[in-house]
């Protein structure tokens, strides 16, 4: 998986040490979204970070993205400091909004990036031609966001994100915002996207069946303070073997029942009934 | 969604009922003023207004020119200040807090009220006075709606250009002027009719003639009523043309920007 051959091969795609975040509202009182959380991530690994609102897995991935700083703790990506790992940008990430620019067309935004970095033109072109056919809108290149669907314009977002052949991808509930059935046509590519690109991924969702459906290890956490509760390996094998019949498997909803059995159940209280949504 | 060519039947669906309404409420006038033999100094009618109009043509379009000249150069440097000092006090804080009271009282003043002492600032023979209430009057919705759309970058559009690790002129360019530029055209729309109208409301307190607003004033103190309204209606197209200018442009660049 040595992608880049003229880095150090760092052992870990993403090393989180310790990290809390506190967030200091106004009249004092301090909301601690993160406590203590410490988490790694393999090269190539896809690992899902799970669980209600409030329980800092937004706040998570924003940290190992730089887009925040932790109050205590360290992130290191590919072995280095978050801060320079953005600077070199050596993730794509893509959030709950597309967040595309509403004046450019498709060809255009999934462009942007590479343009922002001095790109040229014609590979840019063809960079953006070859991860529109990946994404499947070959027909859409010249079309702009608002003439395209909900799903589309993540698809885009999602094209975008993988623009600079990223080694790590971070995707905070990229398909939070899509029905059901366009969710599961977009989890099937991604998992196809992500078995072509080898990327490592961090994936912030709600979705039980996502979370089991796409990841190689889920990390479920509980809210107030943010912390993780545990951590489960899914191994529904090869990403390039999951396909639409997994949803189907015994395996599949083993893992979904085990989340939501980690999500629910079984708090150091063993208070089952007033979970927390 | 871009919009398709205009259809032959759809303009004349869109354009037709008020084209009628125009002309009924004209001959409608025009009636009244013949049923009811309202006076001329009254209400002149249409037809009469008409006639004035064509026979004066050149000295309205003179007219026009006067006072759209002044109103233009107010507008063009009215507006490039405007929108220099909105990007100005939308980079620095401290310039926005200590420059609204300033412009907020700009905005309550009636600027055309400001007339008069221009004239005796610059002179009472220059255009000078005019040119300068009609900036005036351009830049405060022009600063406002300017600093109002470089504020509407959305948080997901800046994490964005974090994650780019892109500089601050780079993400200035790719987002936040192309976010601003449909409140920067709103603001030029509302502008350009108020530069005219200030232009020409200027020239009632003193200057040199030739503009509208004094060949209406003159027009009506020499009991020529007709040719008064003849000038009023230069002024309505005058008004119309500035309005259809900015408008037309807004299109242009938001077709080409937002799709």
């Amino acid at each position: 998986m040595n992608n880049h051959p003229a880095q150090p091969d760092p052992a870990l795609a993403v090393e989180v040490t310790g990290v809390s975040r506190v967030f200091t509202v106004r009249k004092g009182a301090d909301v601690t979204a993160l406590d203590n959380v410490s988490l790694t991530v393999a090269p190539g690994e896809f690992v899902s970070l799970i669980g209600p609102s409030g329980c800092g897995k937004s706040t998570l991935l924003r940290l190992i993205a730089d887009l925040d700083t932790p109050t205590a703790g360290e992130i290191k990506v590919f072995g280095k400091a978050a801060r320079q790992a953005r600077i070199d940008q050596d993730y794509g990430i893509a959030f709950q909004q597309a967040g595309l620019l509403p004046w450019r067309t498709v060809a255009g935004n999934i462009e942007l990036p590479l343009e922002l970095h001095g790109t040229s033109r014609p590979v840019r072109r063809a960079r953006a031609a070859d991860l529109i056919a990946l994404v499947g809108l070959s027909d859409f290149a010249d079309k702009y966001p608002d003439q395209l669907s909900g799903g589309m314009q993540q698809r885009v977002a999602i094209a975008r994100s993988l623009a600079e052949s990223p080694s790590l991808l971070l995707m905070d509930e990229p398909f939070g915002a899509l029905d059901e059935m366009t969710r599961e046509r977009m989890q099937n590519e991604l998992v196809r996207i992500c078995a072509e690109t080898r990327a490592a991924v961090v994936f912030v969702t709600h979705s039980i069946p996502e979370a089991v459906f796409l990841s190689d290890r889920v990390v479920v956490m509980s809210p107030r303070p943010g912390r993780i509760r545990d951590v489960l390996s899914v191994s529904l094998g090869d990403q390039a073997q999951r396909g639409e019949n997994l949803r189907e498997d015994e395996s599949f909803f083993q893992g979904v029942s085990r989340v939501r059995e980690l999500l629910h159940g079984e708090a150091p209280a063993g208070a089952r009934g007033v979970e927390t949504r | 969604m871009r919009p398709g060519p205009i259809s032959g039947a759809g303009l004349a669906r869109t354009a037709l009922p008020p084209v009628l309404l125009g002309v009924a409420a004209v001959l409608l006038w025009q009636w009244a003023v013949v049923a009811f033999e309202i006076k001329s100094f009254i209400l002149p009618g249409p037809f009469l207004i008409g006639e004035e109009f064509a026979a004066n043509l050149q000295n309205v379009v003179n007219g026009m020119t006067v006072t759209g000249r002044n109103a233009l150069i107010g507008l063009l440097v009215g507006a490039v200040l405007g929108i220099l000092a909105a990007i100005v006090a939308a980079l620095l804080r401290t310039v926005d807090e200590m420059g609204a009271p300033i412009v907020a009282s700009i905005a309550v003043v009636p600027i055309v009220a400001l007339a008069p002492v221009l004239y005796t600032m610059f002179g009472a023979g220059a255009e000078t006075a005019r040119q300068i209430v009609a900036g005036l009057a351009v830049f405060v919705p022009v600063y406002f709606n300017t600093l109002k759309g470089l504020r509407q970058v959305r948080p997901v559009h800046r994490d964005l250009m974090r994650s780019y690790a892109a500089t601050s002129w780079q993400a200035t360019k790719t987002v936040t002027l192309p976010t601003a530029l449909p409140f920067v055209f709103t603001g030029l729309r509302i502008a350009s009719s108020l530069a005219v109208i200030s232009a020409l409301i200027a020239e009632y307190f003193g200057g040199p003639v030739g503009g509208l607003g004094k060949s209406i004033t003159s027009s009506a103190s020499g009991s020529n009523y007709g040719l008064a309204w003849a000038y009023v209606l230069g002024s309505i197209l005058l008004g119309l043309l500035f309005y259809a200018a900015a408008l037309g442009l807004e299109k242009l660049v938001s077709r080409r920007t937002s799709g």
